[in-house]
C-alpha cells in the first residue's frame, strides 16, 4: 500500500510542469530570469554605462588624471565652448569625415564589383575569394607598419610601380600634405574591402535564382536586372556593410598612428588620435572627456537615424 | 657510490649555506629607453649584482613609446620600477605630484656630493623647482644633441674642389647653420658612387618630442628663449622673437632643401638608418648613439666624424640625459638607494663611460685622458658646457604636444607662417600656465 502511494506520489510530481516545480521550491519564473540576466546587467553597468557616465560627469571639470593632489572643480560647460570653438577640433572633424567618406565609397564600389564577378562561380573562384580576404586577417598596427615600407620613396614598391607607369620622381605618399590623406583611404581600402566584398557575397548568393529566370522571361535585359533585381535585394547587406565599416572608421587609429602618426602637420590626424594624444599624453583629462563625448553623441546619433533608414530599406 | 652522493649533497648544502645573500637581498627592476646606452647599463649592474646580491631586472621601452609607457606608470602610481632613468623634462611633475623619492638626506648620509657631478647635468637632471638645492635624481646619462657626418666623402679631393668652387670656403666642419645649409645643399641628389645621396637627416618626427628637439637645435643658436629671465612665464617677445621666427624659417628651410625624399617624420632611429645606409651625407642625432655609429659595419672607424651643434648668434645645444631616481611607490627603496650609492662610484662612472654610458661625474669628464679617450669626447664635453634645455614644467606634456603641433605645422606640412606658428604656440602655452595657475 505504502508502496503503492509513493508510485502514486512520483508520478504525480512527474506531471508537474517545470515552472510549477520552481515555483514549488521557492523561485519563479521571474527570479529564474533575473538569478540568469543579473550577472549580464552588473557587468554592463560596471563596463559600459558606469564608465560614459563618469566620462560625462568628468566632461564638466577641469580635472588632470595625472595631477592627484589638484582641486577637481566644476567649470560647467567650458571644456565644450573652448571645443566647440576651435579650429583645429573642426580640423580634425574634417580629416575624419573624409577619411571615413572616401574609405567606404571605395570599399563599396569595389567590394561590390568584386562580389558580383566571384558570385558568378568561374573556375578557381574559391581559391580567389581566400585570396581577396587575405588583408582583413592582419592586424591594423602590422598593416600600417608594412605599408609604410611599401610607400617608402626611395625603395618602396610603390613608387616603383608609379614611376613604371609615369616619371613621377621620388614622391612621397605619406610626407606629402596632399596625398597623405589618400594613403590612409588606400591601405584602409586595401585591407577593408573583402569585408565588404564578403557581405555583399552573401547578399547575392541570397537572391533566388527564380527571379532572374522570371525576368527573363519577362524580357528583362541584364542591365534592367541588374537594377531592379540586384541591387534592390543586396542593398540592405550594403547599408549593414557600410554601418559596420563607418562605426571601425569614425574611432579607426592602430593603422594611421603606425603609418602616418597623424601628420604630416595634423592631415591624418584623425579625431581618435588627437583625442588620445590629449587624454594620455597632455593628460587634459575633462576636455577629453567632453570631446570623447561629443564623439560618442555623434556616433551613436548618426547611427541610429541610420539604423531606422536601413530598417525601412529592409521592410520595402 | 651512496658515500658518493652523501658528501655530494653535503657539499650542496654548504655551497647554499656559504653563497653571498644573493637571493635574499631581493630584486629591482630599473625601468628605462630601449637603446644602446641601455644595454651598457646592464652589463655594468652585474657588477652591482655580484657586490650586493641584488639582482637587477630591466624594462627597456622603445624611445617612441618610452614617456607614454613610464608617465602612464608613474602617474598610476605603479610599482612595475623601483629606479626610472626618466627625461630630465620628467623631473617636474615626478617631484611635484610626489613619483620620485627626494634624495638630499640620502645624499648627506652617505656622502654622496652634487659638487662632484658637471654642474649642468645637476642642474637639468637632478633639480627641482629648477637651480633649487633639492634633488630628484642623480644625473645618470649625460647627452646633447650633436651631429654626424662622412668624413670620408668630405676629404674626397674631387668634392673638396666642387664645393669650393661653388661656395668659396674649404668644405668642412660647419662653423654655422648657413655653412650646415651650405654643404646639405652641395650634397643634395649628388651621386658618389654611383649612389644618388641627399644633404642631411634631421629630426622631423610628430608623435614623441623629435621636431621639438630638432628646432629647438635651431632656435637655441639662435638666441630664442622660452620666457623673460627676470619675469617667468612672460613669453611674448622671447618665444615669439624675430631670431627664434628666423631660426624656426631656417629650419623649414633646410628640411624643404636638404633632406631625403619622405624624411617627413624621422626621429633618432630614422636618422640613424638614413645615415647608416649611405643615404645622407649628415645626421644630427643624440651623442648617446655616437659609440654605436663609431663601431658600426657600415659608417664606423674613420669613415665618420662628429661635431657639435654649429652657432649662429650664440653657442648652444639640446639637452638630452636623464637622471636616475628612486620611484616612490616602490616596496624596494632601500635597495634601490643602495644601486644609487653603487653608481654614484667614481670608479663606476669610470667603467659606465668605458662601456658606452656617458658619465656626468667630473672624476672622469675632467680627467685630462679624456677629451681623447673617443673621437666624440671632446664635442661631448663642449656640448654639454652650453646645454638649453625644454621646459621642466609639471605640464610639461601638455607643452611639448602643443610645440610638436605648432611647428610640425608649420615645417612639414607647410601651413601658415613661422611667426603664426610661434604665436598659436604662445597662446596655448599661455593657456596652459594660466590652467595651471602659473599666469
Amino acid at each position: 500500500m505504502a508502496e503503492s502511494t509513493l508510485t502514486a506520489e512520483g508520478s504525480r510530481r512527474a506531471q508537474v510542469p517545470v515552472g510549477s516545480r520552481g515555483r514549488a521550491r521557492g523561485l519563479s519564473d521571474r527570479a529564474v530570469l533575473l538569478l540568469f540576466i543579473t550577472p549580464t546587467l552588473v557587468l554592463l553597468l560596471a563596463i559600459n554605462i558606469f564608465p560614459l557616465i563618469w566620462n560625462i560627469v568628468l566632461s564638466f571639470t577641469n580635472y588632470r588624471a595625472n595631477q592627484p593632489g589638484r582641486e577637481i572643480k566644476w567649470i560647467g560647460l567650458r571644456n565644450y565652448e573652448r571645443l566647440l570653438g576651435s579650429e583645429d577640433i573642426w580640423g580634425y572633424l574634417q580629416v575624419t569625415a573624409h577619411f571615413v567618406c572616401w574609405s567606404i565609397f571605395f570599399q563599396v564600389l569595389i567590394g561590390f564589383s568584386l562580389a558580383w564577378l566571384l558570385n558568378r562561380q568561374f573556375r578557381g573562384h574559391a581559391f580567389w575569394t581566400t585570396v581577396i580576404v587575405l588583408p582583413m586577417m592582419l592586424s591594423p598596427a602590422v598593416v600600417g607598419t608594412f605599408w609604410t615600407y611599401l610607400f617608402q620613396p626611395q625603395s618602396g614598391i610603390f613608387n616603383y610601380i608609379v614611376n613604371f607607369f609615369i616619371d613621377a620622381g621620388d614622391f612621397s605618399m605619406i610626407g606629402d600634405v596632399a596625398l597623405a590623406p589618400w594613403t590612409i583611404v588606400i591601405v584602409d581600402t586595401w585591407m577593408w574591402t573583402p569585408f565588404v566584398m564578403l557581405i555583399c557575397l552573401a547578399g547575392l548568393r541570397s537572391i533566388p535564382e527564380y527571379i532572374y529566370e522570371a525576368a527573363e522571361v519577362d524580357g528583362a535585359s541584364p542591365w534592367r536586372q541588374f537594377w531592379t533585381i540586384t541591387v534592390p535585394m543586396v542593398l540592405p547587406f550594403l547599408m549593414l556593410a557600410v554601418l559596420f565599416r563607418a562605426i571601425e572608421n569614425f574611432k579607426m587609429f592602430d593603422m594611421v598612428v603606425e603609418l602616418t602618426s597623424g601628420g604630416p602637420g595634423s592631415t591624418t590626424e584623425l579625431a581618435s588620435i588627437n583625442l588620445k594624444r590629449e587624454a594620455f599624453e597632455s593628460w587634459k583629462t575633462g576636455y577629453s572627456a567632453a570631446f570623447a563625448t561629443i564623439l560618442f553623441v555623434t556616433v551613436f546619433g548618426a547611427a541610429n537615424i541610420y539604423v531606422k533608414f536601413l530598417n525601412q530599406v529592409k521592410k520595402r | 657510490m651512496f658515500r658518493k652522493a652523501t658528501i655530494l649533497s653535503a657539499a650542496a648544502t654548504l655551497a647554499a649555506l656559504v653563497q653571498p645573500a644573493a637571493a635574499q637581498e631581493g630584486e629591482l627592476t630599473l625601468c628605462w629607453a630601449a637603446w644602446d646606452p641601455a644595454n651598457a647599463l646592464q652589463e655594468l649592474s652585474k657588477d652591482f649584482t655580484e657586490q650586493t646580491g641584488i639582482e637587477m631586472n630591466f624594462e627597456f621601452v622603445p624611445w617612441t613609446n618610452f614617456a607614454d609607457r613610464f608617465l602612464n606608470e608613474l602617474n598610476s602610481g605603479g610599482q612595475l620600477c623601483d629606479l626610472m632613468i626618466g627625461d630630465s623634462q620628467w623631473l617636474g611633475g615626478s617631484a611635484t605630484y610626489g613619483h620620485y623619492v627626494q634624495l638630499n638626506d640620502f645624499f648627506d648620509e652617505r656622502g654622496i656630493s652634487m659638487d662632484d657631478f658637471l654642474p649642468a647635468t645637476v642642474y637639468a637632471y637632478s633639480t627641482w623647482p629648477k637651480g633649487e638645492p633639492q634633488y630628484w635624481a642623480l644625473p645618470a646619462m649625460g647627452d646633447a644633441l650633436g651631429w654626424v657626418y662622412r668624413r670620408d666623402w668630405f676629404e674626397r679631393p674631387e668634392l673638396q674642389e666642387a664645393f669650393a668652387a661653388e661656395y668659396g670656403y674649404d668644405l668642412g666642419v660647419p662653423e654655422n647653420w648657413n655653412q650646415l645649409m651650405d654643404i646639405g645643399r652641395f650634397f643634395q641628389g649628388r651621386e658618389i658612387d654611383g649612389v644618388t645621396v641627399y644633404g642631411m637627416a634631421i629630426y622631423s618626427e610628430r608623435g614623441s618630442e623629435g621636431i621639438t628637439m630638432g628646432v629647438t637645435s635651431a632656435m637655441y643658436p639662435w638666441g630664442m628663449q622660452y620666457d623673460n629671465p627676470d619675469q617667468p612665464y612672460d613669453m611674448e617677445g622671447y618665444l615669439n622673437s624675430p631670431e627664434a621666427v628666423e631660426a624656426l624659417e631656417f629650419y623649414k628651410e633646410l628640411y624643404e632643401c636638404c633632406t631625403p625624399p619622405g624624411h617627413s617624420d624621422a626621429y633618432m632611429v630614422a636618422n640613424l638608418d638614413a645615415y647608416r645606409s649611405g643615404q645622407v651625407a649628415m645626421q644630427m642625432n643624440w651623442f648617446a648613439f655616437f659609440p654605436g655609429i663609431l663601431k658600426d659595419d657600415n659608417v664606423g672607424g674613420d669613415v665618420s666624424g662628429f661635431f657639435v651643434n654649429p652657432s649662429q648668434n650664440v653657442e648652444a645645444s639640446v639637452l638630452g640625459g636623464q637622471g636616475i631616481s628612486v620611484v616612490s611607490y616602490s616596496d624596494n627603496i632601500d635597495q634601490a638607494l643602495e644601486y644609487i650609492e653603487w653608481f654614484a662610484q667614481p670608479d663606476v662612472q669610470q667603467q659606465w663611460w668605458e662601456l658606452g654610458g656617458y658619465s656626468c661625474h667630473r672624476a672622469v669628464l675632467e680627467d685630462p685622458s679624456f677629451p681623447d679617450s673617443q673621437p666624440f669626447a671632446g664635442d661631448f664635453l663642449v656640448a654639454m658646457s652650453q646645454v638649453q634645455d625644454f621646459w621642466q614644467e609639471p605640464t610639461y606634456a601638455e607643452l611639448l604636444q602643443a610645440m610638436q603641433k605648432r611647428v610640425h605645422d608649420y615645417v612639414v606640412a607647410d601651413e601658415g607662417t613661422a611667426q603664426e606658428a610661434l604665436d598659436q604656440l604662445l597662446e596655448d602655452w599661455t593657456y596652459t600656465f594660466e590652467d595651471d595657475g602659473k599666469l
